[in-house]
């Protein structure tokens, strides 16, 4: 498999940031769930959101990355047989599971930012408040960044239902080739 | 000779300006809150190691001070529960939620005083309603007068200092920070301009 995108798949490396966001931004959502109802003498008490906060910040740069990544190579055509509604939804999907994974990364650095303090990396670097004491920041970052994030995994997974609706009735190879299983170039010929 | 008479009239006039009658039987005044002259803490153990302060940052109130009869005296308080603040975003994000204040349905804490006794030269305590998460008991704040007196720009003020404890779970809120955190004081220190 080639590094690179092609016209016709997608490079190993899409292919492994595709699958590792997905794997965080699930993980995220169940730590998130799962840290704000902790009690306050759990053990996990500050060791969770630390590590929501972390991955965050380095999920933030991964996407940052992504996306230049995405700009500098082709995007693979849609799938032959494709309806033109079918092509219009999943460009807007796609689009869309881009602008929620950016707006919750952000609304949550606004959160933990909001009084002016940094966000903290696994003690290795800090992330400087840019836009703090906002009236209600937290409060107001808090519940974008909640609503989105559920709305996030909403999105994900019918993205996912569409995937497999593709692979499993449709027959096509929409799946395969984010999994690095679709063939580049023409289908192979039968031999003379 | 006329000028003279004249500026001396004037200047008569300009020094009997600042003159204030008699102090009446109970004068009302407005809490400071605009010269932000007022402040309404709280502090509480953390773990039984070391105090948290913090305050609300948005109140306002009234007091009638009368000094020939105390129990005539009034003071009435209303806080603005979202304007708590610890000078920690994540912690006062918490704290507004409904583990502990729930400003959501209890947007305002008030207080009002049901009675006053003096019990000596400017201290007293004050009887009152305290309203807070949506539970109303009566509470007991020990008072002092700091001070009183004019203003350099035309007022007259009348400051004091008050303190009062009470247990979180007797207004509701239940959350389990630890046995040296039941309780919270309130650390008031209120300033008043005469109306």
């Amino acid at each position: 498999m080639a590094i690179r995108n092609t016209d016709e798949t997608y490079g190993s490396l899409t292919v492994v940031i595709h699958w590792a966001v997905a794997l965080v931004v699930f993980g995220l959502f169940g730590i998130g769930l799962w840290m704000v109802d902790l009690n306050y003498y759990s053990t996990w008490y500050h060791k969770a959101p630390a590590l929501h906060k972390g991955v965050g910040i380095l999920l933030a740069l991964i996407m940052v990355f992504r996306f230049f990544w995405r700009w500098l190579n082709p995007t693979p055509k849609p799938e032959p047989g494709q309806q033109a509604w079918e092509i219009k939804a999943a460009e807007a999907v796609h689009r869309l599971l881009y602008v929620l994974i950016f707006t919750v990364l952000v609304s949550g650095y606004l959160i933990s930012t909001a009084d002016g303090k940094p966000v903290d990396v696994f003690g290795i670097f800090s992330v400087p408040a840019i836009l703090s004491g906002l009236p209600s920041q937290e409060d107001v970052a808090g519940q974008v960044h909640l609503v989105l994030a559920v709305s996030l995994i909403g999105l994900a997974v019918f993205h996912a239902a569409a995937a497999i609706k593709h692979h499993v009735i449709d027959r096509d190879a929409t799946l395969k080739r984010m999994l690095g299983k679709k063939k580049s170039g023409p289908s192979p010929q039968h031999s003379h | 000779m006329k000028i003279r008479l004249l500026t001396l009239a004037l200047v008569a006039a300009l020094f009997a300006l600042p003159v204030t009658g008699p102090a009446a039987a109970a004068d009302s005044y407005v809490i400071d809150t605009k010269g932000s002259h007022a402040f309404v803490q709280f502090r509480i153990q953390h773990l039984g190691y070391s105090w948290l302060y913090g305050r609300f940052n948005s109140f306002g109130g009234t007091f009638t001070a009368d000094d020939d009869n105390p129990g005539n005296s009034k003071i009435s308080v209303e806080i603005d529960t979202a304007s708590v603040d610890s000078n920690h975003a994540e912690r006062d994000k918490h704290l507004r939620g409904s583990d502990f204040l729930d400003v959501g349905k209890y947007p305002k804490a008030t207080f009002v005083s049901t009675a006053v006794k003096k019990t000596g030269e400017g201290t007293g305590v004050v009887t009152g309603d305290l309203t807070l998460h949506g539970v109303t008991k009566s509470i007991d704040i020990e008072v002092k007068e700091v001070g009183r007196g004019k203003d350099p720009w035309g007022g007259y003020r009348l400051g004091l200092q008050g303190s009062t404890t009470f247990a979180l779970k007797d207004f509701g809120i239940t959350r389990n920070l630890g046995p040296a955190s039941t309780h919270v004081e309130m650390i008031l220190s209120i300033e008043g301009i005469r109306q």
